[in-house]
């Protein structure tokens, strides 16, 4: 009777996890596999040669085999894992490509920075629960004069440089400020009234560095019981810190405007303006003329308020040191792009 | 207004070494924007000398200069200076103003001694322009000429005041009275709390009679008379050799105005102190007594520059027994103009109608300083003061005498009483004044102040037609207190409701087309109507369009009824600097008058307008819908390391058209259509809610080019507010089907003509609800079909909610769509 013995199945053992160890490529894995694990292996002959043994020693031999086998298999299925992950690692580094040329698919493009300002400055005042409100750029006169108390000779009337509109007397002009928001506000809504209107205005002069005949303001109307300049000063302090930080001051200086009494000329103050900590003319205010609630059928004995506006461009000019209004207006490319979609 | 500070320190004590900042600081406390600071630039040393000698020596050049020996101490070694004088406008003996190395002129100009013409020139003799005392340059500025005949080595600048600055303010409209050193006086004073000394206060007035004015009105302008006061003064004898002294001219300079003879600069000198113009006539010259009136129908008037002016029904006329010989308070005739002969002279110091003298200003084109302070209303109680200052000065200066002729026609109205309850200031402003704090500011206002049971009546004094109500009262109290004075507090707004849909459809339109690649632009909405024409509408003819009246540029004057032709401008701005791709767009309104636009008359302000009235208003006002418009020019993608350019077509049109209607949540039909601006085959219509909102495809080429842009621009616009109005208010969701799906692929052969899009819809039609999704993903034509056919390809998905479907079902529903596209396009499988 034939027997297995275990210095055998060592050897084959040995000779099988050495070519397995020397083997360095799928190929030299092919070879090693028929040599010394498939069918026609030293240790697939001892297995075949189990059929044969005598009984009383199959389970012992049984189990020699196996564990040898075992051993093996384990050894080749480890050291193919290795070989291929080699293999694979290397194919990815053939594929290396230089991300710093790889073509671009999809341009991200940009905003213009000043309908970025002007949705930011509105967010804050729609956080404080205020709303936003718009009115027409091509406007009937009484809306962007007479009911802001500006009658006819007012001399501040002629001041405005207003664009009208042919024929003149049907009372048609591009509205000089965003104020007539105002008047549709207080004829159309409910109060209290706390709203902002941003948008386009007009007035006649030439575009230069610091001028151009269509431009931007936020305007702001708070009418309630109760509301004083203290309310006004609090809201553009609130306004100025959350655009420009804690560290940003307002100041109101006396000045006139027929829509508001008393009238106010708005500062900030701020560390980090360009030319060091200064104070920037930056808006007028004031609490709303009673003449004004009138022309809205408001009765000024019972509601007041305040009111504001500041130019969008003049903002944009010292918050982001915007020198040239050309920049602004041109349309050029390059100037909307350095802001991309955050001013 | 220019305030100099040395005339304001005769009316207020100023600090010793007051500094421009100082004055600033506190006019604008008090309401008075700063604007800048003139003169003040000048130092010594800059003494008086004496011409010893002088030797004239020829040059090369043409011209002679004197070399002069000039005393300019009593004594030491350095006491005769040599200089080099280029004028010859002096003799041995003169005094004169020398200006030694080390001093600065302004300008800034330094004096050094340099050598020149062969001399060492040890400082310059300066003209009167040089010190900044006018305009005079002809030649060096004689003392004599000034009538002062002081020590040689006197300190010139405190001598003639050249040190001396004025600082300017602007003045707001309400303010008149501030258009004049007595009414900032008044300011500084408040400002600082120093005392105010009037100087209208200062002027004694003597009455005059005799002199006869006439003053009619018969069409008083909303219901003012023209003018309601007319002082009138004579002196006769002026002497017209006497110049205006050096202190007078100093300060003109300062503020602004140029000294042209004593009377004159008296009479100017006199409306910056007190704020009341005056006009001066040659007595001699004048016609019997003065009447004001409104001009007649077609009446003209030769001013005293030489223009024959026609004169307007409204304007106020002063006439002798001539007829018209002044544009009152706006200028003077030439006939009864002062000439350098004029020795007798009428001083008029009238109170005229704000109103009639702004219009007519304005009319006449014709802002002075006498017509703008007029314009904001005089101080009607201080004309008689600004007449007897005119007389004063002419006699002291110009050796006249007074003649007791005259006039002190004076109406006056007492201002409207304000009633001013108790807390009304402290209830607009914020601040908690005492009842002794509010009295304080409104008597050094010089209001009169009443108790009343429940607060004040306060009479406002006769300078300030400003102050008309409370709340004018409660600006004088907050202001003279200070604006700082006032606390914050941050109000609490009702709970808001965010943005609109609308805004944020807006706002999200303009994100959604940065993030896909488009840069944002703004540009003007003015075009020239023939964009407004080819953009307007599809047909290209003209549209209605508003005209502006007082364009900056009158060829393009109209306000733009789409966005593109701006669009194309600026694509063209930015191709001209080297940006030759280009994927812009720009959203804002656009304006569409319909009908009848405007109002014959609007009503007043201060009072609601009735219903009616106030619909007319709204509907006055032209339609302005909000547009979205982009543009692509170049290649969107540039080309790159294993990349070719992708040239912009309408493929990227069409897409932004998608981004746009996702974007607002709208659905959108994408059709076959013509309009004038675009390519006649390569545009689409885009529809939503029925209507067409907008258009988007390849721009003509001609008109690409006329704008030398390249002939394939891609492009869109769409009327935003339309598409926002068509989409739903929210999306109602399906359910995710999770069956598996079956996939099929068909090609039908159509005719050419026949658009893809409707194909697709007549099988999705016919396939029912078991079909998922439906793509074209071929358009093949050529061998194998007819020239007169196509052949679509088109993946099919379906689906059943409840089951897995098999083959045969997707492929019933497959036919079902293909007899259906049989049906209306007469469409054949491909086989």
């Amino acid at each position: 009777m034939p027997s297995i013995s275990p210095k055998a199945v060592a050897d084959a053992v040995a000779q099988a996890l050495s070519a397995i160890s020397g083997a360095s490529t799928g190929d030299d894995l092919k070879a090693v596999r028929s040599a010394f694990v498939a069918d026609a292996s030293p240790i697939a002959a001892l297995n075949a040669q189990l059929k044969d043994i005598p009984a009383d020693e199959k389970a012992d031999a049984g189990k020699l085999v196996g564990s040898a086998r075992a051993e093996i298999n384990q050894a080749f299925a480890a050291r193919e894992a290795e070989i291929l992950a080699g293999e694979e690692h290397g194919r990815l580094l053939a594929e290396s490509v230089d991300v710093t040329a790889v073509a671009s698919r999809r341009a991200v493009g940009a905003r213009h920075p000043l309908n970025l300002l002007m949705e930011e400055m509105s967010n804050i005042f729609v956080g404080m629960g205020w709303e936003v409100a718009e009115g027409p750029e091509l406007e009937n006169e009484w809306f962007n004069f007479d009911a802001l108390n500006f009658d006819e000779d007012h001399p501040a009337r002629a001041m405005q440089d207003t664009f009208f509109v042919e024929p003149a007397e049907r009372h048609l002009v591009m509205r000089t400020h965003t104020s007539p928001v105002q008047v549709r506000t207080l004829l159309g809504r409910e109060l209290p009234v706390y709203v902002v209107a941003p948008g386009r205005v007009y007035r006649t002069d030439e575009l230069d560095a610091t001028h151009t005949p269509v431009f931007h303001q936020m305007e702001g109307i708070a009418i309630d019981k109760g509301l004083t300049m203290a309310h006004l000063k609090g809201t553009l302090e609130h306004l100025a810190r959350a655009m420009f930080g804690q560290g940003a001051k307002i100041r109101l200086r006396p000045n006139y405007f027929p829509f508001t009494e008393p009238s106010a000329e708005l500062d900030i103050w701020h560390p980090t303006f360009r030319g060091g900590a200064r104070w920037i003319e930056w808006g007028g205010c004031g609490m709303v003329n009673p003449n004004v609630l009138r022309a809205a059928g408001i009765d000024p004995d019972e509601y007041q308020g305040f009111a504001f506006g500041m130019g969008i461009e003049r903002t944009l000019m010292f918050r982001n040191d915007v020198a040239d209004m050309h920049d602004m207006v041109e349309g050029d490319i390059r100037f909307s792009q350095q802001f991309g979609m955050v001013i | 207004m220019r305030i100099p500070a040395s005339q304001l320190r005769e009316w207020v004590d100023l600090p010793a070494d007051v500094t421009p900042e100082h004055l600033h600081d506190a006019l604008v406390a008090v309401g008075f924007e700063e604007e800048t600071v003139h003169g003040g630039d000048l130092t010594g040393p800059i003494v008086v000398g004496e011409v010893l000698e002088f030797a004239p020596e020829p040059q090369a050049n043409g011209k002679t200069i004197n070399w002069c020996q000039v005393r300019v101490a009593k004594d030491g070694p350095e006491a005769v200076r040599g200089i080099v004088c280029g004028a010859h406008n002096f003799q041995v003996g003169d005094k004169v103003v020398v200006s030694l190395p080390g001093s600065i002129l302004p300008g800034p100009f330094p004096i050094a001694a340099r050598t020149t013409y062969g001399h060492v020139s040890d400082g310059m003799i300066a003209s009167a322009k040089e010190l900044g005392l006018g305009d005079e340059h002809a030649g060096i500025l004689r003392l004599a000429e000034l009538g002062l005949d002081p020590e040689v080595g006197t300190d010139a600048i405190a001598l003639l005041g050249l040190d001396d600055f004025a600082v300017e303010i602007n003045v707001t409209p309400d303010r008149g009275y501030a258009m004049s050193i007595r009414g900032v006086a008044r300011e500084y004073a408040h400002s600082t709390g120093v005392a105010f000394r009037d100087p209208a206060a200062a002027v004694t007035v003597a009455p005059a009679k005799g002199f006869k004015v006439a003053l009619k009105d018969d069409a008083p302008i909303r219901g003012a008379q023209g003018c309601t006061g007319f002082v009138a003064r004579v002196v006769r004898g002026l002497d017209r050799s006497a110049q205006s002294p050096a202190w007078m001219v100093k300060r003109l300079a300062l503020m602004g105005i140029r000294s042209i003879s004593l009377p004159v600069d008296v009479s100017n000198y006199v409306m910056m102190e007190l704020g009341q113009p005056t006009h001066t006539y040659d007595l001699n010259k004048l016609k019997g007594g003065i009447t004001v009136r409104r001009a007649a129908k077609g009446e003209k008037l030769t001013t005293l520059d030489e223009q024959v002016r026609q004169l307007h029904p409204e304007d106020l006329l002063i006439c002798d027994e001539s007829g018209p010989i002044g544009l009152a308070g706006v200028m003077g005739g030439a006939s009864t103009e002062i000439d350098d002969a004029s020795t007798d002279v009428l001083i008029e110091a009238a109170t005229f109608d704000p109103i009639t003298i702004a219009r007519t200003a304005r009319r006449h084109k014709l802002p002075s300083e006498a017509s703008k302070r007029f314009a904001r209303g005089v101080d009607p109680l201080v004309s008689a003061a600004a007449a007897q200052r005119v007389v004063d000065l002419l006699v002291e200066l110009g050796g006249a005498t007074v003649d007791p002729l005259g006039n002190d026609e004076v109406t006056v109205t007492t201002p409207a009483e304000i009633d001013l309850p108790a807390n009304y200031i402290v209830s607009r402003i914020g601040v908690d004044y005492t009842a002794t704090e509010i009295e304080t500011v409104l008597s050094d206002i010089g209001a009169t102040v009443t108790n009343t049971k429940d607060g004040w009546t306060v009479v406002p004094p006769s300078w300030r037609p400003d102050l008309i109500d409370a709340p004018g009262l409660s600006e004088e109290v907050a202001r003279i207190h200070g604006y700082d004075r006032i606390p914050s507090a941050i109000p609490v707004a009702p709970p808001g409701r965010g943005l609109t849909r609308s805004q944020t459809a807006r706002r999200r339109v303009a994100q959604v087309l940065a993030g896909a690649g488009l840069t944002e632009v703004l540009a003007y909405p003015f075009v020239t109507s023939a964009d407004n024409a080819l953009f307007g509408s599809p047909e290209g003819t003209s549209v209605p369009e508003m005209t502006l009246a007082n364009a900056l540029d009158p060829l393009v004057s109209q306000l733009r009824v789409a966005i593109l032709p701006g669009l194309l401008d600026t694509a063209k701005r930015n191709v001209g600097r080297g940006l030759t791709s280009l994927a812009l767009f720009e959203t804002g309104a656009v304006f569409r008058p319909a009908g009848t636009t405007g109002s014959d008359a609007i009503p007043v302000g201060n009072t609601k307008p009735d219903a009616k009235t106030l619909d007319g208003l709204y509907a006055s006002v032209p339609a302005q819908p909000w547009h979205v418009a982009a543009l692509f020019v170049g290649s969107v993608t540039a080309k790159q390391p294993g990349q070719a350019a992708v040239a912009a077509g309408l493929a990227d049109a069409l897409d932004t058209v998608r981004a746009i209607a996702t974007a607002v949540g709208a659905t959108i039909d994408i059709r076959q259509g013509q309009h004038g601006a675009f390519h006649p085959g390569r545009t689409a219509e885009i529809i939503a809610g029925g209507a067409v909102v907008g258009y988007a495809g390849e721009i003509l080429p001609s008109v690409a080019q006329a704008r030398d842009l390249p002939r394939v621009v891609a492009a869109l616009e769409l009327d935003i507010s339309a598409l926002i109005d068509s989409a739903p208010d929210h999306v109602e969701a399906q359910p995710v089907l999770v069956f598996p799906a079956a996939t099929q692929d068909l090609s039908l052969v159509v005719d050419l003509s026949v658009a893809a899009a409707d194909v697709l819809a007549a099988v999705i039609e016919g396939a029912g609800d078991l079909l998922e999704s439906a793509t074209l993903v071929d358009d093949y034509r050529g061998k194998g079909l007819a020239d007169t056919e196509k052949s679509l390809t088109f993946a099919l998905r379906f689906r059943a909610a409840d089951r897995t479907l098999t083959a045969n079902e997707a492929s019933e529903a497959k036919l079902a769509g293909v007899a259906r596209a049989q049906q209306m396009f007469n469409a054949t499988i491909r086989e």
